[in-house]
């Protein structure tokens, strides 16, 4: 029997409730607030994209990401 | 869901003390209501000491109820400990798709499929009707899980009466729930639908095996 470890987003203090919709949506600026920070390579914002893409349906983050290419994203990136 | 067992163990306790309690006064009463056996009824109005009892007595038993009641509730919505997988159950007219996206490398999705209920017609000899599915949600035992749950289209319910969870999967928002079960095996689900003319009742089938994750059964 293999030890897998097994890793997903962790359980956000800040979102104690049934209603995750806004960890996911935080995650999501999160991650592009790092990236717009510290630039498209850098190794540090990998945690956060692994964060959003566990909690968000890819609906979502695809709907986001065509708002965000044509500048229409509704949130503070 | 043992949180749940509990509860029930603690409340049909009450139920049984009242229903014998009440039971054996009616009986009593009918009883010993017999015109030969006792031909003058008592006419008894008051009773201090036991019109007291007979108020405080009832309203202390729903105070013993309330106490466990409450704690389950308030400690279900605690999560403790972290999860160790994500699942995102999302729903659709009628059918649902499950999405695995711990691991993946980039925004498209890793494992995603969809899940539908198998059609009368095509069920084979001791298969449930109405409750078993096409491809099932695999997940390892013994693990905390935590279930997303979403809607594409319309509101709709995802729910396992064998482990005790019931949410609702609204468009537009992510319902969490945390499971973790105890035994192996295929645990089946039923959506009730909120919306819609028709009643359809969706079926989800959950596999759990230990180590699935690894290959090994």
């Amino acid at each position: 029997m293999a030890d897998i470890d097994l890793k997903t987003a962790p359980a956000d203090f800040r979102f104690p409730t049934t209603n995750q919709t806004r960890h996911c949506f935080t995650r999501y600026i999160e991650f592009h607030r790092c990236i717009a920070a510290k630039g498209e390579e850098s190794g540090d914002c990998e945690k956060f994209a692994k964060y959003y893409r566990s909690l968000c349906p890819g609906e979502w983050v695809d709907k986001w990401n065509e708002q965000r290419e044509s500048g229409n994203f509704p949130g503070p990136l | 869901m043992q949180g749940i067992i509990d509860l029930h163990h603690d409340i049909f306790f009450f139920l049984i003390l009242i229903l014998v309690f009440v039971s054996r006064i009616l009986v009593r009463a009918l009883w010993h209501f017999h015109y030969q056996k006792n031909p003058i009824p008592q006419r008894i109005v008051h009773g201090t000491t036991i019109e007291i009892l007979r108020t405080i007595f009832p309203s202390i038993i729903p105070m013993f109820i309330a106490i466990p009641s409450f704690a389950l509730l308030y400690s279900m919505d605690e999560v403790v400990v972290d999860p160790a997988i994500t699942i995102k159950a999302i729903g659709h007219q009628w059918y649902r798709t499950y999405e695995y996206s711990d691991y993946n490398s980039s925004d498209e999705q890793s494992l995603t499929f969809d899940s539908y209920t198998i059609p009368e017609d095509d069920l084979e000899l001791g298969q449930s009707r109405l409750l078993e599915v096409d491809n099932r949600v695999v997940v390892p035992a013994k693990t905390h899980l935590r279930i997303l749950v979403t809607s594409a289209d319309v509101p709709h319910s995802w729910a396992v009466p064998s482990l005790g969870v019931k949410c609702d999967a609204v468009p537009g928002r992510l319902n969490q729930i945390s499971i973790s079960v105890q035994r192996e095996g295929v645990y089946y689900g039923e959506g009730s639908l909120t919306y819609g003319f028709q009643a359809w009742r969706e079926a989800k089938g959950l596999d759990f095996t230990y180590d699935q994750i690894s290959g090994q059964q």
